[in-house]
C-alpha cells in the first residue's frame, strides 16, 4: 500500500498575526513557516506505520500545493522521513482549488491511503480532505484519532460526540485525522537531513480550476475589554458577578 | 429556493445546537426573502421534528433508512446534496462539528458550491456573498467571498442566539433512494461516554492547567464543575501528562470550544491554549502570576493560589445554588 500524507505551510503557531496589502494579505515579514501541525502528526503516523514492515505500507509520499518558496516545508517532511514528494506548483488560492489539484496528482500516481489535517492553522477551512474524496469518488472518514492495519485494511478510530467509533473500509480512502493520531510529532535527526537533500520532489503544473472563494479582507478580533480583577480573599464576589452582570450562571 | 439546514439528531433527539442552527437559517431566509427545509437523517418523531418549526424551519424532511444508521461521509452527502438540488436551496448550513466538517466539503464538491466554515455572524453583504469566518486559529477574521451560485455554512457553535420565530410547519418522510452498497464505513465498535456534561456542548466550562501541579489537586475544581453543570477541561501539558483525560484538552491541538463561561484555572493562556477558547463569550482566570497572559483574554479575574480560591469558590456557588 502506498500513504499520501497532505502537507499544508503555515505560520508558526506562536506567531502574531500582521496584515499588508490593505488587510487583504498576511505581512509575511519575520514568519517562520511550518508543517501544519496536524499535518506534522499525520505523517508522522504514517511513518509508524510503513516502519512496521507488518503494515505493508510501501512508501510515504508527501503532497503540497504551493508555490517553490514553500519547498524548504516539503524538504522537512523529507527529513523527517517522507520517501518523496509531490508539488504542484501554484498559490494556494482556495480550498476547492488546492483539493481539485491534490485530487488531480492522485489520479496521476495512485495512493491508497490519503492523510489530510482536519484543517489548517491559517485557513482554518477544515475543507481540503472532504473535498479531495468527493471529486475522486472515495470514501472518507473525518475527525479520526487512530489509524492501524488489520488485514491489509486501514481501521480507524473517529471520534463522535460524546464518544468514539471504530471504523473500518476499504481503500483507497481519505482519513482526515485529528488530536490523537500520533502522540509527538517526529522531528528530523541528521542523517534524514542529509538523506532529504537527495530526495525526489515532483513538481507538477496546476490543472484550470476556478476557486469559489476569495477573501476580501481579513480583520483582527475585537479587542476584549480589559480584565475585572477581583478580591481573592472575597471569591464570593466573582459567583456574584457571574450571576448578576454577566448572568451566565 | 429555501435556506436548507441540516440538522443532526442524536438518537432521535435535537440539541439547543440544532435550534442554533435553524434560528441561523430562518435570519438568512429573512435576508433572501424566502423559507426554511431542515433535513435530519435517521427515524426521528413527528413532535420532535415538530420542535424545529418553533425557530422558524417551515418544512422538516426525515430521510429513514437502514443503512443510514451510523454516519456515512459519501451517502450522507449524496443524500443531503440531492435535497439541496430538489428544494432549488442557494444557501446550504450545517454545524461547525464533527459531521458539518465530515459532510460540508464532500457537498461542496458534489454542487460545486463554495464554502465558508466556521462563520460566525449573518452575511455580511449579499452581492457579492460575504460571510465573516474565524481564521488563524482565531488570531483574524476573514471577510470570504463566495462566489458560487450555492453557497455552504458552517456555523461556530454558540455563536448565534436562539430565536424563537414560530411557523407552521410541514413533515416529509422520506425513505431513502442510497443503496446499502453506497455505505462503506464499517463500524467495529461503539465507545460512548455517559453521566458526563459533553465538553462540546456545554455552557460552562472549567479548565485546569499545569498551575494544579498535580492530578490530586482536581477534587475542588471537579466539585465546582459539578456544582455549575460544567464540563471539565485541560490544558495540553496536563492532557500529556496524563493528570487528566484526553478528551479534555482543548486548544489549537486539542478540542476547539465557544461556552459562555470558560473558567481557567492555573492556566498562563498560550496562543495554542487560547486558539481553542477564544470564543467562549465569557472567560475568568485564576492565577498566581498577575502577567500571566490569560488575564489579557479574561474579563474576570483572580490573582491568587488556585488551591486557596477554588473551594471558596465552591462554598460560594454551594450558598447560591442551596447546597
Ligand atoms: C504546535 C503546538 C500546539 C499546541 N497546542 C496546544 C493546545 O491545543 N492546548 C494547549 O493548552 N496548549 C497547546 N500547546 C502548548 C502551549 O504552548 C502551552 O505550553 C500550554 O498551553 C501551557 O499549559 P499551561 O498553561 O497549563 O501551563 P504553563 O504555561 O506552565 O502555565 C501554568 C500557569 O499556572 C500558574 N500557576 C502556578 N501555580 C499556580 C497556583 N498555585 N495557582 C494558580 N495558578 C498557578 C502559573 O503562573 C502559569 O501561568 C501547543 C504548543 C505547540 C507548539
Ligand atoms: N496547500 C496545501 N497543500 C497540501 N495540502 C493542503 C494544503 N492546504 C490544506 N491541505 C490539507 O488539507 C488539510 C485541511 O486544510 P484546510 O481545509 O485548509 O483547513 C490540511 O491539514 C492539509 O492536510
Amino acid at each position: 500500500m502506498k500513504i499520501l500524507v497532505c502537507i499544508s505551510n503555515v505560520p508558526d503557531t506562536t506567531t502574531k498575526i500582521r496584515f499588508a496589502e490593505g488587510n487583504k494579505a498576511i505581512d509575511t515579514t519575520g514568519i517562520q513557516w511550518v508543517i501544519n501541525p496536524w499535518d506534522e502528526l499525520s505523517l508522522t503516523r504514517a511513518l509508524e506505520l510503513r516502519d512496521d514492515p507488518s503494515n505493508g505500507i510501501k512508501s510515504v509520499t508527501v503532497a503540497h500545493v504551493g508555490k517553490a518558496d514553500s519547498e524548504p516545508t516539503i524538504r522537512k517532511a523529507l527529513a523527517i522521513g517522507a520517501d518523496d514528494a509531490v508539488r504542484v506548483n501554484a498559490g494556494s488560492s482556495d480550498a476547492y482549488f488546492v483539493a481539485l489539484q491534490l485530487a488531480e496528482v492522485i489520479r496521476k500516481e495512485q495512493f491508497d491511503i490519503i492523510m489530510c489535517g482536519i484543517e489548517s492553522s491559517d485557513f482554518n477551512g477544515s475543507a481540503v480532505g472532504g473535498m479531495i474524496a468527493e471529486s475522486l469518488g472515495t470514501g472518507s472518514v473525518s475527525a479520526v484519532s487512530g489509524l492501524t492495519i488489520s488485514n491489509n485494511q486501514p481501521v480507524m478510530t473517529r471520534e463522535i460526540d460524546g464518544g468514539r467509533e471504530v471504523v473500518a473500509m476499504t481503500t483507497p480512502l481519505v482519513a482526515i485525522v485529528q488530536k490523537g493520531i500520533a502522540k509527538e510529532p517526529r522531528i528530523a535527526a541528521m542523517r534524514g537531513i542529509m538523506m532529504a537533500r537527495s530526495k525526489q520532489i515532483r513538481v507538477y503544473e496546476p490543472v484550470p480550476v476556478e476557486p469559489l472563494t476569495e477573501v476580501q479582507v481579513f480583520e483582527k478580533p475585537a479587542p476584549r475589554a480589559a480584565c475585572r480583577f477581583i478580591d481573592p480573599d472575597n471569591p464570593a464576589q466573582l459567583i456574584d458577578l457571574l450571576q448578576n452582570e454577566a448572568k451566565v450562571i | 429556493m429555501s435556506v436548507l439546514v441540516y440538522t443532526e439528531n442524536w438518537d432521535g433527539k435535537f440539541k439547543k445546537l440544532s435550534f442554533e442552527l435553524v434560528s441561523y437559517a430562518s435570519a438568512i431566509a429573512e435576508m433572501l426573502n424566502t423559507t426554511v427545509t431542515a433535513v435530519t437523517i435517521g427515524e426521528t418523531d413527528d413532535t420532535v421534528l415538530n420542535e424545529l418549526g418553533r425557530y422558524g424551519a417551515e418544512k422538516a424532511i426525515n430521510i429513514i433508512g437502514d443503512s443510514l444508521k451510523i454516519l456515512d461521509n459519501q451517502a450522507y452527502a449524496q443524500i443531503l446534496s440531492d435535497i439541496a438540488v430538489k428544494e432549488g436551496s442557494k444557501v446550504i448550513i450545517l454545524a461547525n462539528n464533527n459531521s458539518g466538517k465530515a459532510l460540508a466539503p464532500r457537498i461542496s464538491v458534489r454542487l460545486k458550491a463554495g464554502i465558508g466554515s466556521g462563520v460566525s455572524k449573518l452575511p455580511l453583504n449579499l452581492n457579492p456573498f460575504t460571510v465573516y469566518k474565524r481564521t488563524y486559529s482565531g488570531n483574524a477574521f476573514a471577510h470570504l467571498v463566495i462566489k458560487s451560485d450555492i453557497r455552504i455554512l458552517t456555523l461556530a457553535q454558540n455563536s448565534f442566539d436562539v430565536a424563537e420565530k414560530p411557523k407552521n410547519i410541514v413533515l416529509e418522510k422520506v425513505q431513502s433512494g442510497i443503496d446499502g452498497s453506497l455505505v462503506r464505513t464499517a463500524i467495529r465498535e461503539t465507545q460512548k461516554q455517559s453521566g458526563q456534561v459533553i465538553l462540546t456542548d456545554a455552557d460552562i466550562v472549567v479548565s485546569g492547567g499545569r498551575g494544579m501541579k498535580s492530578p490530586e489537586n482536581w477534587p475542588p475544581l471537579v466539585e465546582l464543575a459539578g456544582l455549575l453543570g460544567a464540563a471539565t477541561a485541560c490544558s495540553r501539558p496536563v492532557s500529556d501528562e496524563g493528570w487528566r483525560p484526553h478528551e479534555e484538552h482543548t486548544g489549537q491541538t486539542g478540542k476547539i470550544i465557544a461556552p459562555n463561561l470558560y473558567i481557567a484555572v492555573g492556566i498562563s493562556g498560550a496562543t495554542q491554549h487560547l486558539a481553542g477558547v477564544s470564543s467562549s463569550k465569557y472567560i475568568v482566570a485564576i492565577n498566581t502570576d498577575k502577567d500571566a497572559p490569560i488575564f489579557e483574554a479574561a474579563q474576570y479575574g483572580i490573582v491568587g493560589d488556585a488551591m486557596k480560591v477554588l473551594p471558596k469558590l465552591v462554598e460560594a456557588v454551594r450558598s447560591i445554588k442551596g447546597r
